[in-house]
């Protein structure tokens, strides 16, 4: 474990690196009117500016979503007649890269603003006030599927850890590499899951082994698998997609 | 007759009108690559056809042209109802009017004597886009908002649903544009009428 999660860091650090050109692809990317540019003529400088201009609306539009955001407004729970077989596996990569995380010596990392920052094994994590629901994942893409999660509601384990409820963000990271990061209000909501199994049996891996965050309330892109580190911060954290393009709030 | 009562679309109106065909445009283009990230439909959309370039930029252009369609809308339908144009433009909408001109307009015979009236079937033709644009952002809310907006989503019957509904009321607003452009190149006063007032 020791050893994956260096190489988890080596990979985060070599992903900072990344951002100006993997902007600069994102520029040149949204305002093309397929293979033309959307004006014609028009230079990199008024991509650049259009581009600044997006994504001041995406922030206001992060702003509009945490006022619209009812901490006491439960999203609709379904049967599990209606639970989606199969339900679809989804990842920025293919099933044969899902990660493969022993459980044995598994340690989930705590860290910001908390009290506790002792890490937590599998079997501890498994003895917290486990509850179930079934509920329609949405993805960003448009397509929904229904499942059902089981796991311990995140307040509580929040609540467990000492972690400072008056921060703004809780953010993720991925043993597959992947990160994000969430608003404390809908880190706080009732059906807001840190969830360790699906449908009545251990998550499996390609659904995030061994845990994954569950929120009806938001996107799929928003609900991270895999977590191995969990921290309480003030300084937004961003996210794989997020950081891309995709709306930080991301909120349903 | 003063110049004042020839101005038969005033100011506001005319900005109003033009600034909705940008917002319409970038709604529908932007719409079309989300639409594509993944079809409801056994097709999708030409690429090349398509504003943002891929699902995070489209979706940047969307959510950002919401606004503007939004609040150019809500602008609309104020001064509109407050002025009283609205009710003086769109009713009474009679059934017999809308026949005859329905059939006038069929045989290629509908009269344009006067730009100063709708007929009965323009009438109904733009009322038909207003309720179509409000049935296009109730419905989007509910594709964006589902847990927020609990009893818009089960009027549109749930999330999915809510995204048949949206792709159908622009395929609507489509089919609307499509009439109003050619019935515009067929009378090609009215163009000139939206750009100067009269």
């Amino acid at each position: 474990m020791k050893k994956s999660l260096d190489k988890s860091i080596i990979i985060q650090e070599a992903l900072k690196e990344l951002p100006s050109p993997a902007r600069r692809l994102f520029l040149k990317r949204t305002l093309t009117l397929g293979g033309l540019s959307l004006l014609s003529g028009c230079t990199v400088t008024d991509e650049e500016s259009a581009e600044r201009m997006l994504m001041k609306i995406s922030r206001f539009n992060d702003d509009v979503q945490a006022w619209l955001f009812d901490p006491n407004k439960l999203a609709p729970t379904y049967p599990e007649s209606m639970i989606t077989k199969p339900f679809p596996f989804n990842a920025y990569y293919g099933r044969d890269k899902i990660p493969e995380v022993d459980g044995a010596d598994f340690l989930l990392e705590v860290s910001g603003l908390v009290a506790d920052k002792h890490s937590w094994s599998l079997a501890e994590l498994y003895r917290l006030p486990q509850t179930d629901q079934v509920t329609r994942l949405i993805c960003v893409e448009g397509w929904s599927a229904i499942g059902k999660w089981g796991g311990v509601t995140f307040a509580t384990f929040l609540k467990r850890i000492g972690a400072d409820v008056s921060a703004k963000y809780v953010g993720f990271k991925c043993a597959d590499n992947y990160y994000t990061s969430i608003d404390m209000p809908t880190a706080l909501h009732a059906q807001t899951l840190l969830t360790f199994t699906y449908d009545g049996k251990t998550l499996p891996p390609e659904y995030g082994y061994p845990m994954k965050l569950r929120m009806p309330t938001k996107l799929g892109y928003k609900n991270p698998k895999h977590i191995v580190a969990i921290f309480v911060t003030n300084t937004y954290p961003g996210g794989y997609w997020e950081d891309k393009g995709y709306n930080w709030f991301g909120g349903s | 007759m003063s110049l004042n009562k020839t101005v038969i679309h005033p100011v506001w109106l005319r900005a109003n009108h033009w600034i909705n065909l940008i917002a319409v445009v970038i709604m529908v283009l932007s719409g079309w690559r989300i639409y594509n990230a993944s079809p409801i439909f056994a097709f999708s959309f030409p690429k090349q056809i398509t504003l943002g370039g891929w699902l995070a930029g489209a979706l940047l252009w969307h959510f950002a042209a919401m606004w503007l369609l939004f609040f150019n809308g809500l602008m609309y339908l104020f001064i509109n109802i407050v002025s009283g144009r609205f009710k003086a433009r769109f009713f009474p909408i009679r059934v017999r009017d809308l026949l005859n001109d329905l059939i006038a307009a069929l045989k290629g015979k509908l009269a344009h004597d006067s730009l100063y009236e709708y007929n009965a079937v323009q009438k109904l033709a733009y009322l038909f886009v207003i309720v179509d644009l409000i049935l296009l952002v109730l419905s989007g809310l509910v594709v964006w908002k589902p847990v927020q907006f609990p009893l818009l989503r089960e009027l549109m019957g749930d999330y999915d649903n809510a995204r048949i509904v949206h792709f159908f009321a622009m395929v609507a607003l489509l089919a609307f544009a499509a009439i109003h452009v050619v019935m515009v190149a067929l009378v090609p006063k009215t163009l000139i009428m939206m750009i100067r007032g009269r």
